[in-house]
């Protein structure tokens, strides 16, 4: 038999209620406006962006509006936005090498072409709480300088002349390119639907993974070859015009990590590459998905698999927050009944295990006496 | 038309709509006001908002991967006399979707096309050149350069 339950409907509005105004918080504050988080949590914008698996700053700056500051919960609503709008296409593959670059640094060559660009950065402060931003003070204009313009080259272009680095990742002719959005994930998988699902991948599950290579658990001797961040044009083929269309420009950060590589039977002694391509301004996030990019190439280049962050199907089923968030925290949603059957069952369990032990008490007395 | 001169209108045309695409929406009002484009066109589709899957490279250059999709809005219009245009863009604005789509119909018309070029694709171009340059110039100021320090006596 069945029993529904029902019930709640009352209080679930009210909590939706309460929910509303303690999202407002106390009105003699101003509330925020989208622009505001577009604009001054442009970071957080484009963490939701990247992990939400969509590019639309509005969008993502009122989800976290909605959610209160949650990022996993903003990434979740972006994510269910995402499921109600048609798809166009597939753009043609962005040219980082013609990026308006706002941010490039490599670690490998202090002289690299075009230099080394230290744009709007977070490095070499001194990390010290600064309490002149909480009292609204004039904020001084960047400096200028007559930069070159000129087209900068990727790193590993440079490192290839010597033939000491492997290509950029290819795949068969006949590929086609893999779409987790369209087809269920299946082990093994191709590199190319690998870098998808790392790249909407949690950023702290991946950075602890990368982290976890870094401590010897599947060493890849890492160097960051290049992180570039810039915008980028999108291209459109569309059946209506003879010219793939512009869209318009995104901003994404890239990373080509280089690994020294001692050889194995399947490759000879070079520089192996990692690769992170994240949405918006994110470079903990592009850094750390190319290194689990690279861990988890154990297989293709003949590593051993001894550590987590070089097991595919571990990283990549476990990599998506909101598959974790809702798997966790359904959790405490009613379970009513499965909990009966369960007490039911330990009842039972226990009586026979206490039978069993007054059987086997006496029974040891017996043989004892 | 020769085959050269049909490319090189093709070419135009994309440059144009690219400038379109990159407009703020504000900008693009005020420029077509000003070039006196009326919102007066049937619309043949849209304006619609839906998805592109972005496509990225491996390693930058190898094969292609999707990592991500971008909201895009799009518009189909035919003009009175005849002309359709139409406007793909990056995010959700109709309004830009509707105009940007006039203003490619118009520019199809090689009466309007001149004026349609001096009045509002090139300040666009202007605009977003002028913003480009700044950009780099503020990234510039952030260049690293290098000396080395010579320590101690040979």
């Amino acid at each position: 038999m069945y029993v529904a339950v029902k019930g709640g409907e009352a209080a679930i509005a009210n909590a939706h209620r309460l929910l509303a105004d303690r999202r407002r918080g106390d009105r003699s504050v101003p509330s925020l406006r989208i622009e505001q988080i577009v604009e001054q949590l442009a970071l957080g914008v484009d963490r939701v962006m990247s992990e939400g698996s969509l590019y639309d700053r509005e969008l993502a700056a009122l989800a976290i509006m909605q959610s209160r500051g949650d990022l996993i919960e903003a990434i979740f609503l972006v994510r269910a936005y995402r499921t109600t709008l048609p798809r166009f296409g597939y753009t043609r593959p962005i040219d980082t090498a013609a990026m308006q670059v706002e941010r490039r640094v490599s670690a490998t060559y202090k002289d690299l072409p075009g230099g080394q660009l230290l744009g709007a950065t977070f490095d070499y402060t001194h990390r010290l709480l600064d309490p002149e931003l909480a009292t609204d003070a004039e904020v001084a204009t960047p400096e200028q300088r007559e930069g070159d313009g000129q087209r900068m080259a990727r790193v590993s272009e440079i490192l290839a002349h010597e033939g000491l680095i492997e290509a950029d990742g290819e795949l068969p002719e006949d590929h086609l390119t893999g779409d987790i959005t369209r087809e269920p994930l299946e082990f093994p998988m191709e590199r190319d639907i690998r870098l998808q699902a790392l790249s909407r991948g949690d950023e702290g599950f991946l950075l602890a993974l990368g982290y976890s290579t870094q401590r010897g658990y599947g060493r890849s001797h890492p160097f960051v070859g290049e992180v570039r961040i810039g915008e980028v044009e999108l291209e459109l083929d569309v059946p209506e015009l003879p010219f793939p269309i512009s869209l318009g420009r995104i901003r994404v950060t890239e990373c080509q990590m280089v690994n020294q590589f001692k050889g194995s039977a399947k490759a000879p002694p070079q520089f192996t590459r990692g690769y992170g391509l994240v949405f918006g301004q994110s470079e903990r996030k592009a850094m750390a998905m190319s290194l689990c990019d690279r861990a988890l190439r154990a297989g293709e280049l003949g590593e051993d698999i001894t550590a987590p962050a070089q097991d595919e199907e571990f990283v990549i089923s476990h990599s998506d927050n909101v598959q974790a968030t809702g798997f966790v925290e359904h959790l405490k949603l009613p379970h009513y009944v499965d909990f009966q059957a369960e007490l039911d069952l330990v009842r039972r369990m226990r009586g026979e295990h206490e039978k069993r032990q007054a059987t086997d008490q006496t029974e040891t007395r017996e043989a004892a006496e | 038309m020769d085959r050269r001169q049909e490319r090189e209108l093709e070419t135009a045309r994309k440059t144009a709509m690219a400038a379109l695409s990159l407009a703020p929406v504000d900008e693009l009002k005020r420029l077509c006001a000003a070039a006196g484009i009326s919102g007066e066109a049937e619309m043949l589709r849209g304006p619609e908002t839906g998805l592109v899957s972005v496509r990225g490279r491996i390693g930058g250059g190898g094969a292609p991967f999707n990592f991500g999709e971008a909201t895009v809005t799009r518009a189909t219009v035919r003009l009175p006399s005849g002309e359709i245009g139409h406007s793909y863009a990056l995010g959700r604005d109709k309004d830009k979707a509707r105009l940007s789509a006039i203003t490619d119909a118009l520019w199809q018309n090689a009466d309007r096309r001149a004026d349609i070029e001096e009045k509002v694709i090139a300040p666009l171009r202007a605009a977003q050149a002028e913003a480009d340059a700044t950009s780099r110039a503020e990234t510039a100021a952030t260049k690293v350069d290098f000396f080395t320090m010579v320590r101690g006596e040979d």
